[in-house]
Protein backbone atom coordinates (compact mmCIF):
# COMPACT_ATOMS: atom_id res chain seq x y z
CA UNK A 1 0.00 0.00 0.00
CA UNK A 2 2.84 2.35 0.84
CA UNK A 3 4.19 2.58 -2.70
CA UNK A 4 4.02 6.16 -4.00
CA UNK A 5 2.63 5.02 -7.36
CA UNK A 6 -0.28 3.16 -5.73
CA UNK A 7 -0.90 6.18 -3.49
CA UNK A 8 -0.88 8.53 -6.50
CA UNK A 9 -3.67 6.61 -8.24
CA UNK A 10 -5.77 5.92 -5.14
CA UNK A 11 -5.56 9.57 -4.08
CA UNK A 12 -6.56 10.59 -7.57
CA UNK A 13 -9.76 8.59 -7.25
CA UNK A 14 -10.61 9.88 -3.75
CA UNK A 15 -10.17 13.60 -4.40
CA UNK A 16 -13.42 14.12 -6.38
CA UNK A 17 -15.46 12.53 -3.55
CA UNK A 18 -13.85 14.80 -0.99
CA UNK A 19 -14.39 17.77 -3.28
CA UNK A 20 -18.10 17.16 -3.89
CA UNK A 21 -18.95 16.45 -0.24
CA UNK A 22 -16.91 19.48 0.81
CA UNK A 23 -18.85 21.77 -1.53
CA UNK A 24 -22.25 20.42 -0.47
CA UNK A 25 -21.55 20.78 3.26
CA UNK A 26 -19.99 24.21 2.70
CA UNK A 27 -23.02 25.54 0.82
CA UNK A 28 -25.40 24.06 3.41
CA UNK A 29 -23.29 25.40 6.28
CA UNK A 30 -22.93 28.93 4.92
CA UNK A 31 -26.59 29.12 3.90
CA UNK A 32 -27.74 27.82 7.30
CA UNK A 33 -25.29 30.01 9.15
CA UNK A 34 -26.10 33.25 7.37
CA UNK A 35 -29.81 32.92 6.63
CA UNK A 36 -31.42 30.39 8.95
CA UNK A 37 -29.65 30.59 12.31
CA UNK A 38 -31.22 33.32 14.51
CA UNK A 39 -29.21 36.40 15.61
CA UNK A 40 -27.54 36.15 19.02
CA UNK A 41 -29.50 37.98 21.73
CA UNK A 42 -26.33 39.75 22.88
CA UNK A 43 -24.03 39.92 19.84
CA UNK A 44 -26.72 40.29 17.18
CA UNK A 45 -25.41 39.36 13.72
CA UNK A 46 -21.69 39.64 14.42
CA UNK A 47 -21.57 36.18 16.00
CA UNK A 48 -21.97 34.74 12.45
CA UNK A 49 -18.21 35.13 12.16
CA UNK A 50 -18.21 32.07 14.44
CA UNK A 51 -19.12 29.88 11.44
CA UNK A 52 -15.71 30.65 9.93
CA UNK A 53 -13.63 31.36 13.04
CA UNK A 54 -14.41 28.23 15.07
CA UNK A 55 -14.08 25.61 12.28
CA UNK A 56 -10.84 27.29 11.15
CA UNK A 57 -9.49 27.12 14.72
CA UNK A 58 -10.54 23.47 15.02
CA UNK A 59 -8.75 22.74 11.75
CA UNK A 60 -5.59 24.57 12.80
CA UNK A 61 -5.25 22.19 15.74
CA UNK A 62 -6.56 19.08 13.98
CA UNK A 63 -4.11 19.41 11.08
CA UNK A 64 -1.18 19.94 13.43
CA UNK A 65 -2.10 16.77 15.32
CA UNK A 66 -2.21 14.86 12.01
CA UNK A 67 1.26 16.24 11.21
CA UNK A 68 2.62 15.24 14.63
CA UNK A 69 1.26 11.70 14.30
CA UNK A 70 2.68 11.48 10.77
CA UNK A 71 5.92 12.78 12.28
CA UNK A 72 6.10 9.87 14.74
CA UNK A 73 5.40 7.34 11.98
CA UNK A 74 7.98 8.94 9.70
CA UNK A 75 10.66 8.99 12.39
CA UNK A 76 10.03 5.41 13.52
CA UNK A 77 9.24 3.60 10.23
CA UNK A 78 10.49 6.13 7.65
CA UNK A 79 7.48 5.60 5.37
CA UNK A 80 7.64 7.96 2.39
CA UNK A 81 3.92 8.66 2.21
CA UNK A 82 3.64 9.80 5.83
CA UNK A 83 6.64 12.09 5.30
CA UNK A 84 4.85 13.58 2.32
CA UNK A 85 1.63 13.99 4.36
CA UNK A 86 3.41 16.28 6.81
CA UNK A 87 4.62 18.79 4.26
CA UNK A 88 1.40 18.47 2.25
CA UNK A 89 -0.58 19.51 5.32
CA UNK A 90 1.64 22.39 6.41
CA UNK A 91 0.43 25.21 4.17
CA UNK A 92 -3.27 24.44 4.52
CA UNK A 93 -2.76 24.17 8.29
CA UNK A 94 -0.98 27.52 8.35
CA UNK A 95 -3.78 29.04 6.25
CA UNK A 96 -6.49 27.86 8.63
CA UNK A 97 -4.48 29.16 11.60
CA UNK A 98 -4.13 32.55 9.89
CA UNK A 99 -7.85 32.51 9.06
CA UNK A 100 -8.71 31.70 12.69
CA UNK A 101 -6.51 34.55 13.94
CA UNK A 102 -7.86 37.16 11.50
CA UNK A 103 -11.55 36.21 11.88
CA UNK A 104 -11.03 36.11 15.65
CA UNK A 105 -9.64 39.61 15.51
CA UNK A 106 -12.52 40.77 13.29
CA UNK A 107 -14.92 39.32 15.86
CA UNK A 108 -12.96 40.65 18.82
CA UNK A 109 -12.97 44.27 17.63
CA UNK A 110 -16.76 44.82 17.96
CA UNK A 111 -17.07 42.52 20.99
CA UNK A 112 -13.96 43.34 23.06
CA UNK A 113 -13.06 46.65 21.48
CA UNK A 114 -9.59 45.44 20.47
CA UNK A 115 -8.12 43.87 17.35
CA UNK A 116 -5.58 41.96 19.48
CA UNK A 117 -4.86 41.21 23.12
CA UNK A 118 -1.96 39.11 24.51
CA UNK A 119 -4.48 36.59 25.82
CA UNK A 120 -3.42 32.99 26.49
CA UNK A 121 -5.64 31.57 23.74
CA UNK A 122 -4.66 34.14 21.10
CA UNK A 123 -0.97 34.00 21.91
CA UNK A 124 -0.75 30.20 21.79
CA UNK A 125 -2.65 30.21 18.47
CA UNK A 126 -0.17 32.76 17.13
CA UNK A 127 2.66 30.49 18.28
CA UNK A 128 0.96 27.70 16.31
CA UNK A 129 1.11 29.86 13.19
CA UNK A 130 4.85 30.39 13.69
CA UNK A 131 5.29 26.63 14.14
CA UNK A 132 3.56 25.98 10.82
CA UNK A 133 5.66 28.63 9.06
CA UNK A 134 8.77 27.18 10.71
CA UNK A 135 7.95 23.74 9.33
CA UNK A 136 7.37 25.11 5.82
CA UNK A 137 10.61 27.09 5.74
CA UNK A 138 12.65 24.30 7.37
CA UNK A 139 11.47 21.87 4.70
CA UNK A 140 12.34 24.17 1.83
CA UNK A 141 15.73 25.02 3.37
CA UNK A 142 16.99 21.43 3.36
CA UNK A 143 18.07 20.08 -0.03
CA UNK A 144 17.69 16.34 0.62
CA UNK A 145 13.94 15.81 1.01
CA UNK A 146 14.30 12.67 3.15
CA UNK A 147 16.46 14.61 5.63
CA UNK A 148 14.08 17.56 5.42
CA UNK A 149 11.19 15.25 6.26
CA UNK A 150 13.00 14.02 9.37
CA UNK A 151 13.69 17.59 10.46
CA UNK A 152 10.06 18.70 10.14
CA UNK A 153 8.89 15.50 11.85
CA UNK A 154 10.96 16.47 14.87
CA UNK A 155 9.75 20.09 14.77
CA UNK A 156 6.13 18.93 14.44
CA UNK A 157 6.60 16.70 17.50
CA UNK A 158 8.29 19.40 19.56
CA UNK A 159 5.47 21.81 18.75
CA UNK A 160 2.60 19.43 19.50
CA UNK A 161 2.75 20.32 23.21
CA UNK A 162 1.29 23.66 22.16
CA UNK A 163 -2.02 22.05 21.08
CA UNK A 164 -3.32 21.14 24.57
CA UNK A 165 -2.09 24.54 25.74
CA UNK A 166 -4.28 26.24 23.12
CA UNK A 167 -7.23 24.03 23.94
CA UNK A 168 -7.11 24.35 27.71
CA UNK A 169 -5.75 27.91 27.83
CA UNK A 170 -9.27 29.23 28.40
CA UNK A 171 -9.71 26.95 31.41
CA UNK A 172 -6.23 27.30 32.95
CA UNK A 173 -5.78 31.04 32.73
CA UNK A 174 -8.19 33.91 33.17
CA UNK A 175 -8.61 34.67 29.46
CA UNK A 176 -10.65 37.27 27.63
CA UNK A 177 -11.41 34.55 25.08
CA UNK A 178 -14.55 32.58 26.05
CA UNK A 179 -14.38 28.96 27.15
CA UNK A 180 -15.36 26.27 24.65
CA UNK A 181 -19.04 26.50 23.86
CA UNK A 182 -19.20 23.20 21.98
CA UNK A 183 -18.66 20.30 24.35
CA UNK A 184 -19.34 16.71 23.40
CA UNK A 185 -20.13 15.73 26.98
CA UNK A 186 -21.44 18.82 28.76
CA UNK A 187 -24.77 20.59 28.34
CA UNK A 188 -24.89 22.38 25.00
CA UNK A 189 -24.37 26.11 25.54
CA UNK A 190 -25.75 26.77 22.05
CA UNK A 191 -29.25 26.29 20.61
CA UNK A 192 -29.33 23.57 17.94
CA UNK A 193 -30.33 26.07 15.27
CA UNK A 194 -26.94 27.70 15.79
CA UNK A 195 -25.09 24.45 16.39
CA UNK A 196 -26.10 22.74 13.12
CA UNK A 197 -24.35 25.21 10.78
CA UNK A 198 -21.29 25.15 13.00
CA UNK A 199 -21.02 21.35 12.78
CA UNK A 200 -21.71 21.52 9.03
CA UNK A 201 -18.86 23.99 8.56
CA UNK A 202 -16.61 21.87 10.77
CA UNK A 203 -17.27 18.79 8.63
CA UNK A 204 -16.91 20.81 5.43
CA UNK A 205 -13.46 22.14 6.41
CA UNK A 206 -12.34 18.60 7.27
CA UNK A 207 -13.47 17.32 3.87
CA UNK A 208 -11.71 20.29 2.28
CA UNK A 209 -8.50 19.35 4.09
CA UNK A 210 -8.91 15.75 2.83
CA UNK A 211 -9.06 16.92 -0.77
CA UNK A 212 -6.25 19.48 -0.53
CA UNK A 213 -3.78 17.31 1.37
CA UNK A 214 -4.23 14.55 -1.23
CA UNK A 215 -3.79 16.99 -4.11
CA UNK A 216 -0.62 18.40 -2.58
CA UNK A 217 0.67 14.92 -1.74
CA UNK A 218 0.21 13.86 -5.38
CA UNK A 219 2.29 16.81 -6.55
CA UNK A 220 4.96 16.02 -3.93
CA UNK A 221 5.04 12.35 -4.96
CA UNK A 222 5.54 13.33 -8.59
CA UNK A 223 8.32 15.71 -7.66
CA UNK A 224 10.10 13.15 -5.47
CA UNK A 225 9.75 10.29 -7.93
CA UNK A 226 10.49 12.39 -11.01
CA UNK A 227 13.28 10.03 -12.14
CA UNK A 228 11.36 6.82 -11.67
CA UNK A 229 9.93 4.78 -14.55
CA UNK A 230 6.30 5.09 -13.47
CA UNK A 231 6.47 8.87 -13.47
CA UNK A 232 8.14 8.90 -16.89
CA UNK A 233 5.39 6.65 -18.25
CA UNK A 234 2.76 8.86 -16.66
CA UNK A 235 4.23 11.98 -18.22
CA UNK A 236 4.72 10.33 -21.60
CA UNK A 237 1.11 9.18 -21.41
CA UNK A 238 0.02 12.76 -20.88
CA UNK A 239 2.23 14.29 -23.61
CA UNK A 240 0.68 12.28 -26.45
CA UNK B 1 -31.53 42.73 0.90
CA UNK B 2 -29.53 45.77 2.03
CA UNK B 3 -30.72 45.09 5.59
CA UNK B 4 -29.22 41.63 5.26
CA UNK B 5 -25.95 42.98 3.86
CA UNK B 6 -25.76 45.40 6.76
CA UNK B 7 -25.49 42.45 9.19
CA UNK B 8 -26.99 44.52 11.99
CA UNK B 9 -24.27 47.13 11.58
CA UNK B 10 -21.46 44.54 11.70
CA UNK B 11 -21.04 44.27 7.93
CA UNK B 12 -17.47 45.60 8.24
CA UNK B 13 -16.54 42.58 10.37
CA UNK B 14 -18.69 39.75 9.06
CA UNK B 15 -18.11 40.13 5.31
CA UNK B 16 -14.31 40.43 5.44
CA UNK B 17 -14.30 37.23 7.52
CA UNK B 18 -16.31 35.34 4.91
CA UNK B 19 -14.32 37.01 2.13
CA UNK B 20 -10.96 35.99 3.58
CA UNK B 21 -12.26 32.44 4.11
CA UNK B 22 -13.25 32.27 0.45
CA UNK B 23 -9.86 33.58 -0.71
CA UNK B 24 -7.97 31.12 1.50
CA UNK B 25 -10.12 28.15 0.41
CA UNK B 26 -9.60 29.03 -3.28
CA UNK B 27 -5.87 29.71 -2.90
CA UNK B 28 -5.16 26.42 -1.12
CA UNK B 29 -7.17 24.60 -3.76
CA UNK B 30 -5.49 26.14 -6.78
CA UNK B 31 -1.93 26.03 -5.45
CA UNK B 32 -1.49 22.23 -5.44
CA UNK B 33 -3.01 22.06 -8.93
CA UNK B 34 -0.47 24.59 -10.21
CA UNK B 35 2.34 22.77 -8.41
CA UNK B 36 1.35 19.44 -10.01
CA UNK B 37 1.11 21.00 -13.48
CA UNK B 38 4.51 22.68 -13.03
CA UNK B 39 6.13 19.37 -12.05
CA UNK B 40 4.54 17.54 -14.99
CA UNK B 41 5.68 20.13 -17.53
CA UNK B 42 9.18 20.13 -16.01
CA UNK B 43 9.45 16.36 -16.38
CA UNK B 44 7.97 16.44 -19.88
CA UNK B 45 10.51 19.07 -20.98
CA UNK B 46 13.34 16.96 -19.52
CA UNK B 47 12.08 13.86 -21.35
CA UNK B 48 11.89 15.70 -24.66
CA UNK B 49 15.43 17.01 -24.17
CA UNK B 50 16.69 13.49 -23.43
CA UNK B 51 15.00 12.17 -26.55
CA UNK B 52 16.68 14.85 -28.67
CA UNK B 53 20.10 14.09 -27.16
CA UNK B 54 19.70 10.39 -27.93
CA UNK B 55 19.19 11.07 -31.71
Amino acid sequence: MGSPRYFYHVAGKMIPWFAISFLLTLIAGVYYGLFVAPPDYQQGESYRIMYIHVPAAWMSMFIYIVMAVAGVISLVWRIKITEITIISSASVGASFTFLALVTGSLWGKPMWGAWWVWDARLTSELLLLFLYLGIISLYSAIEDKRVAARAISILALVGVVNIPIIHYSVEWWNTLHQTSSVTITGKQAMPTSMLIPLLLMGISFKLYYGAVVLMRARAEVLERDRNTRWVRELVEGEIK
Amino acid sequence: MSEFLDMGGYAMYVWPSYGLAFVILVANWVSPLLQRRRVLTDIARKLRREKREQK
